[in-house]
């Protein structure tokens, strides 16, 4: 089942120095208990897009069915079905803990009592325990992280959006937080669309991937196959002196499966599509004809060179473009 | 129902809020005493200026207190929602199937509490003052006062939504209020003014307001100033709250 489905969604902003294309025409799909990625630079359209699927910003056009709901014909639906953490953090510093969580669950048509229910329930799974009484200005910034993510968990929505969940925070609470979310997935089945511009995170945290940019998606995929459709793996075997390594490329460059072998000094670099089954095969071979493999190392692309591939910058580049140039649209 | 339910959750939240500001609490109450002690030394010869109306001083002063503390009192709450909206709490309730009418009737009801809490304060002190007023009188005076709190605190949320900066709500608010309050015989009465400045005061609403509550304070329950105050206070309220209503359900859809 489809838990999202998203059909030329488009959003233009106007400003003063004219319209902005933010989203142009994504299509999509989040199937049940996916754990997807939107990974972009900074303005690629990550946040007004997941703005337009929660019901905050109404699509200039394009439709998308939301757990179930269509997005224009019944937001409310759509609202009782997810969960929203914006970026910037939704809590009030003068308020207490279990006070936010409660009163958010009153809004979600559940009773006091099952309100603070669940904060307590919550407040164990996310490693916040004894703090319900606590004030929010008081909290770290990794505690204050997780009691958005408990306020948008508090009506247990089948389908939760989380825009840029890390940012922010120290290496430290940033692993812990990756953990709670694969806890989420693996515990409830809830389904996670999440953006991010950390590859790391995207690596490290998604079934799925959509790369996005200039509001468009530019590719989608499980981090793996992005990585080995876009570059491949390269396998760098040392044989000795150049002399072997010609002798080398020569006997590798026709086999099946080999994209591509330059040299380097007394080294072949061969370009596969996967690296780790391709490795001893390749090194037999050269052992075969009488070529001692001194060293072997297997190097898998990032999605850093995903993303140059695909747009001609690297994601780092594209940051830079973004942050020198205006913000444009709603925070 | 949800409207009332909503409206329910956010009031108890808000007004919790309010409360655990010690400092705010002590300016909520100190505030209305403040107007009374700095005002009633100027009272005891101004009955004798020629034009002054009806009535001792202080049933035209305090009624004019109540209702400065109905426009003052109010009009500044949209800077607390433009806080909340930098802190996100909106858009997380945004987020919510809640009722965008009680996200705006919950606080607009605080707003509205407190302030009877102090117009009932400041009555009560000025009458341990000297003030006479009949019971009747001063419980419709709190209630147009809490007319004016819903109107203006309505206002000042949709402002504060539309304009979402302090920046900018800041001088729009004072350019409002001045002339509003200068124009409503609230510090003195427009019976003193030349003819050109009466005429101009008369199409400020609050001026009947203004002057709808010194008649209720006089015991003048069956005047035409007492029904155009309630009638203007009644209307402000409403337009208050449509305009409230309409911006909230515009910039939250």
């Amino acid at each position: 089942m489809s838990m999202i489905e998203a059909r030329g969604l488009t959003r233009h902003f106007k400003t003063r120095t004219g319209l902005v294309e933010a989203v142009r025409g994504v299509d999509f799909h989040v199937a049940d208990g996916e754990l997807v990625g939107f990974l972009g630079p900074n303005g690629a359209g990550k946040t007004t897009t997941q703005r337009m699927l929660a019901t905050l910003l109404a699509p200039t056009a394009g439709e998308a069915t939301v757990a179930g709901r269509d997005l224009r014909r019944d937001p409310t639906g759509v609202r009782r079905a997810i969960g929203y953490v914006a970026q910037g953090g939704a809590t009030n510093p003068s308020a207490a803990v279990d006070e936010e969580l409660v009163v958010q669950a009153r809004l979600y048509g559940l009773s006091a009592d099952e309100g603070r229910r669940r904060a307590r329930a919550l407040r164990d799974h996310l490693d916040l325990a004894d703090l319900g009484e606590r004030l929010i200005k008081q909290l770290s910034g990794g505690q204050r992280r997780r009691l958005d993510i408990a306020l948008g968990m508090i009506h247990e929505p089948r389908l939760i959006f989380l825009d840029e969940p890390s940012t922010g925070l120290d290496p430290h609470s940033r692993a812990n937080l990756w953990g709670h979310i694969r806890g989420l997935r693996d515990r409830a089945g809830t389904t996670i669309f999440l953006t991010t511009h950390y590859l790391d995170e995207a690596d490290a945290l998604c079934d799925r991937i959509l790369i996005i940019d200039h509001g468009q998606i530019v590719a989608a995929g499980t981090p793996a196959e992005l990585k080995r459709r876009i570059s491949g793996d390269l396998v760098t075997l040392e044989v000795g002196d150049a002399a072997a390594a010609e002798r080398a490329r020569a006997l590798l460059a026709d086999r099946d499966g080999v994209r591509d072998v330059t040299i380097h000094d007394a080294a072949v670099r061969v370009t596969v599509e996967q690296g780790d089954a391709a490795a001893l095969v390749l090194m037999r071979a050269l052992d075969d004809a009488g070529l001692a493999v001194a060293s072997l190392r297997v190097a898998h692309p990032t999605l850093d060179d995903v993303f140059l591939t695909l747009t001609g910058r690297s994601l780092r580049d594209a940051e830079a473009d973004a942050s020198g140039a205006s913000h444009v649209g709603p925070a | 129902m949800s409207v009332l339910r909503d409206a329910g959750t956010i009031f108890r939240y808000q007004l919790r809020l309010l409360i655990r500001e010690p400092v705010w609490f002590v300016i909520a109450l100190v505030q209305p005493l403040l107007y009374l002690a700095l005002f009633a030394p100027l009272l005891d010869r101004i009955t004798d200026t020629p034009g002054f109306p009806e009535g001792d001083a202080w049933s035209v002063f305090v009624p004019g207190l109540l209702i400065q503390l109905g426009m003052f009192g109010s009009m500044f709450v949209g800077f607390g929602l433009i806080a909340e909206v930098r802190y996100g709490v909106v858009e997380r309730m945004r987020v919510t199937p809640a009722s965008r009418l009680g996200l705006l009737l919950g606080r607009v009801l605080r707003d509205t509490l407190v302030l009877l809490v102090q117009a009932a304060l400041l009555t009560a002190v000025a009458v341990a003052f000297g003030l006479r007023v009949p019971l009747v009188g001063a419980l419709i005076t709190v209630a147009i006062v809490g007319l004016l709190g819903v109107a203006l605190s309505s206002l000042s949320y949709a402002a504060g939504m539309w304009l979402k900066s302090e920046d900018a709500l800041a001088p729009l608010l004072n350019m409002v209020a001045v002339p509003a309050m200068l124009l409503s015989g609230i510090l003195l009465p427009m019976s003193l003014a030349p003819r050109w400045l009466y005429r101009l005061s008369r199409a400020n609403p609050f001026s009947h307001v203004v002057d709808g509550a010194r008649a209720a304070f006089r015991g003048d329950y069956g005047t035409t100033s007492l029904l155009a105050g309630l009638i203007s206070a009644t209307l402000l309220a409403i337009v208050g709250l449509a305009v409230a209503t309409r911006t909230f359900q515009r910039e939250t859809a």
